[in-house]
């Protein structure tokens, strides 16, 4: 293997840092989009709490996306045209779908009593239309853009599976940060969501390398289906692992948080596995991270920032994750 | 409709919705660690009480701002690729690194500390909370750096070359202050600054009006009212030297603002006209003579270019003479009000309650005077650029979006119904917590101050 120059390492260096950035931003904006959704089955009372469980978190969470697509925008500006010209509609409604969750998740508790029902399914349609275009964003970002019968199937699929993973997430955020009866119902959500989540992931993981062809490559070769094959066998384990918890009696008490953590460490994997698909693409067969990336000079400005701000962001996220860890109490400004 | 006006519109819209946010919560989140701090130093019981609750009502306020600036934030950062894929490709790599730094230094910074600012109080400690109420105050601050560094460095490009089509940066400092920066920065916080003051004025005044006030609001009213009349002479001043200073570098953006077609020496001010573009020239002109020269070149018989010099190039006049116009009587307007106010409530020994009815009036009509400005001033900023998206280098017609028309009509038209109904909820959203305040949050807190002190020293330290 030939070494690379410095240069030539950092467009890879940036498309690292933006998947880590979009794996950060689906966990945890994917955590409260799934906990948004999953309102439509609880009452008032226990939608306060939900919303407050999230509350503090929400608009760091979704920063990540921003950072995610501003690195897309800087770092690789030509892929950046043409994902999201490819992408345009379903990025407006997404977007749209953010406005209206971020827009009544403040309102709800500000406007007239009599307004928060309105409020709540804005709140609930929001994350709904924004976690279902995600999905068909993945859908279709992942065949490539593909033209054919078979890519809308599959990126309605992957629209459908997403918000069930968000749905199974949020589930499992509540699982750990509520008790009494709210606990007990969203061990129950947690319990109908797994079995459309998993459904999902097998759906996508064989039909992936059907629709592509440099996928099936990656992964169905010797030897390296070997050793990629630890990716799926864990995920596999670790999936069985979280309906058992679900369905033991210490997941009321010492294991709450188990569900949640084994589910992050899912999507880690298939981020692992999907990156591992992908590269050295930024758009599958059709754009390498080098022909897409900017001048090396504007990605040492940047980098040189990314390198001094990203841990004081992790440390604060993490401060501020510690200042509301334990159980969710009601939110008030104060 | 073509493509390209479709995506101006829709862009318009976007940053139109979104300059509503920033505008006010630049300065609130300073008015809120002003709040905070008097607060924290007040030594009557009862002082400290109004300025906590004024703290509170506003960090309400100020929630529902900002929230609406991230979601308006998220989807403008967007439309940069979606409607301008070919601005990134050219100029990436100067404005990436500036939009980088943003999100950076500034956007996780905000949204890093709110949920700390605005629900952490029982469960950090005083010190840390005022810290985070600090943090977030500075990094709306120093999003606003950012995002004017790159606005500015489009008015006035500097630092950079050009290879192969492709703009490189050769030297950040310039790049980051260019010419028209420092001027544009201080520009928008002041503004911030009159729109923030003018809603505390306006909201304070609408409580008394309603009989909803306490002497919370009345704190608030003198706090606005003191800083418009310092932020409005300051405005003044610092329009005209933005001003001097885009006569050097865009002369063709201050002809079409004073409606001059013909180099003129002695150029006069029109106070009224409609200017045309097609017959290039001004209908219905009220001017008065040499005015414009001598507030521009600070000499009555100074030479101000005509827009004849700049053929095709040349931004279009009507929206420039008019949105310039409201934007600077609005500011007179807010001088006069704030001057006026201040010394009538003066007068009254700071008697909130002797402020005559007419006054309020006034006052509550000037809740949302500075947003007229402040979007009347990025018409000018913005469409005065026009045709180019980097001044004199890059045409925005080149940069446009590759989408069908269609798609951007589509998605225009959902974003003004939600953008219109969204500005709808938050005026009306407003009003009601104003007119709730008292009652919601704060009904037995002077009960409890009379009766039982502890209770008081709970609220006071936010225990």
């Amino acid at each position: 293997m030939t070494s690379m120059s410095f240069d030539e390492v950092l467009p890879l260096i940036f498309i690292g840092l933006m998947g880590v950035s979009l794996l950060v931003y689906v966990v945890s904006d994917g955590y409260d989009l799934g906990v948004g959704m999953l309102m439509h089955r609880a009452t008032p009372e226990e939608r306060d709490t939900m919303v407050a469980s999230i509350g503090p978190f929400w608009d760091a969470n979704e920063t990540w996306l921003v950072l995610g697509v501003g690195l897309l925008l800087i770092a690789f500006p030509k892929a950046h045209g043409l994902v999201l010209s490819e992408l345009y509609l379903p990025t407006t409604l997404m977007l749209v779908g953010l406005i209206l969750r971020g827009a009544a998740f403040d309102f709800r508790v500000k406007a007239k009593a009599s307004r928060k029902e309105m409020w709540d399914r804005l709140f609930i349609a929001g994350s709904m239309l924004a976690s279902v275009c995600q999905g068909w964003m993945l859908g279709r970002y992942v065949s490539g853009f593909g033209e054919g019968w078979n890519y809308p199937i599959f990126a309605g699929a992957i629209a459908i599976a997403l918000p069930m993973a968000y749905a199974l997430l949020g589930a499992t955020w509540l699982v750990m940060k509520t008790d009494g009866a709210l606990q007990g119902k969203a061990i129950e959500w947690s319990k109908i969501a797994w079995p459309p989540m998993v459904f999902g992931l097998i759906l996508i993981s064989m039909a992936t390398p059907w629709i592509s062809e440099t996928v099936r490559e990656r992964w169905f070769t010797l030897p390296a289906i070997i050793a990629v094959a630890s990716i799926p066998v864990t995920a596999g384990i670790a999936l069985l692992t979280v309906r058992v918890v679900l369905g033991s009696s210490a997941v009321r008490g010492a294991l709450c948080w188990l569900p949640f953590a084994l589910l992050v460490l899912v999507f880690l994997l298939s981020f692992l596995g999907l990156s591992y698909s992908i590269y050295p693409f930024v758009v599958i067969d059709r754009l390498t991270v080098w022909e897409a990336a900017s001048s090396p000079d504007s990605l040492k400005i940047i980098l040189i920032g990314v390198c001094v701000t990203l841990p004081v962001i992790v440390a604060y996220t993490g401060f501020s994750y510690r200042v509301f860890r334990g159980k969710t109490i009601e939110l008030d400004y104060a | 409709m073509d493509a390209l006006f479709l995506a101006r519109m829709q862009f318009a819209a976007n940053i139109t919705f979104h300059i509503l946010f920033p505008s006010i919560s630049i300065a609130l989140g300073w008015m809120l660690l002003f709040f905070r701090f008097k607060h924290l130093r007040a030594a009557d019981p009862q002082q400290k009480i109004d300025w906590l609750r004024a703290y509170r009502h506003w960090t309400k306020v100020f929630a529902l701002t900002f929230a609406l600036g991230v979601v308006s934030g998220v989807t403008m950062s967007f439309q940069f690729g979606t409607n301008w894929p070919g601005y990134m490709e050219r100029v990436g790599n100067i404005a990436g690194p500036l939009l980088g730094y943003e999100v950076l230094t500034a956007f996780f910074l905000e949204a890093g500390f709110l949920g700390v600012m605005l629900f952490g109080h029982r469960r950090v400690g005083e010190m840390v909370h005022l810290g985070a109420t600090i943090l977030v105050a500075f990094g709306t601050l120093m999003s606003a750096f950012w995002i004017l560094a790159l606005n500015s460095w489009m008015q006035t490009p500097a630092g950079y070359e050009i290879v192969n089509g492709q703009f490189h940066a050769r030297s950040w400092l310039e790049i980051i202050f260019n010419p028209s920066f420092p001027y544009r920065l201080v520009h928008m916080v002041l503004a911030s600054a009159l729109t923030c003051a003018f809603l505390l004025i306006g909201v304070s005044a609408w409580q008394l009006m309603k009989g909803v006030a306490t002497a919370s609001a009345s704190r608030v009213l003198r706090t606005g009212l003191v800083l418009a009349a310092l932020a409005a002479p300051a405005q003044m001043v610092a329009g005209d030297f933005h001003g001097l200073n885009t006569l050097k570098h865009q002369p063709q953006k201050i002809a079409a603002v004073e409606g001059i077609w013909e180099t003129t020496r002695g150029a006069p001010l029109l106070l009224f006209a409609i200017p045309d573009d097609a017959a290039r020239t001004n209908h219905f002109e009220l001017a008065v003579p040499k005015l414009a020269s001598l507030i521009l070149l600070h000499d009555p018989d100074g030479e101000l270019k005509g827009l004849n010099e700049f053929p095709s190039a040349h931004p279009p006049v009507l929206p420039l003479f008019w949105s310039f116009r409201i934007m600077v009587g609005t500011g007179i307007l807010m001088l006069l009000v704030s001057w006026i106010g201040l010394w009538r409530h003066w007068r009254d020994g700071w008697d909130f309650a002797k402020m005559p009815r007419p006054m309020l009036r006034i006052f509550a009509g000037m809740t949302f005077s500075g947003w007229v400005a402040t979007i009347a001033g990025w018409y000018v900023t913005e469409i005065g650029r026009q045709p180019f998206i980097v001044s004199g280098l890059v045409r925005t017609a080149d940069v446009a979006s590759r989408v069908p028309s269609s798609s951007i009509a589509v998605t225009f038209a959902i974003y003004v119904v939600v953008y219109l109904a969204l500005l709808v909820a938050y005026v009306g959203v407003l009003k009601y917590m104003a007119e709730t305040a008292d009652k919601e949050s704060y009904g037995n807190v002077s009960a409890s101050l009379a009766g039982e002190p502890q209770d008081y020293r709970r609220e006071g330290e936010f225990a």
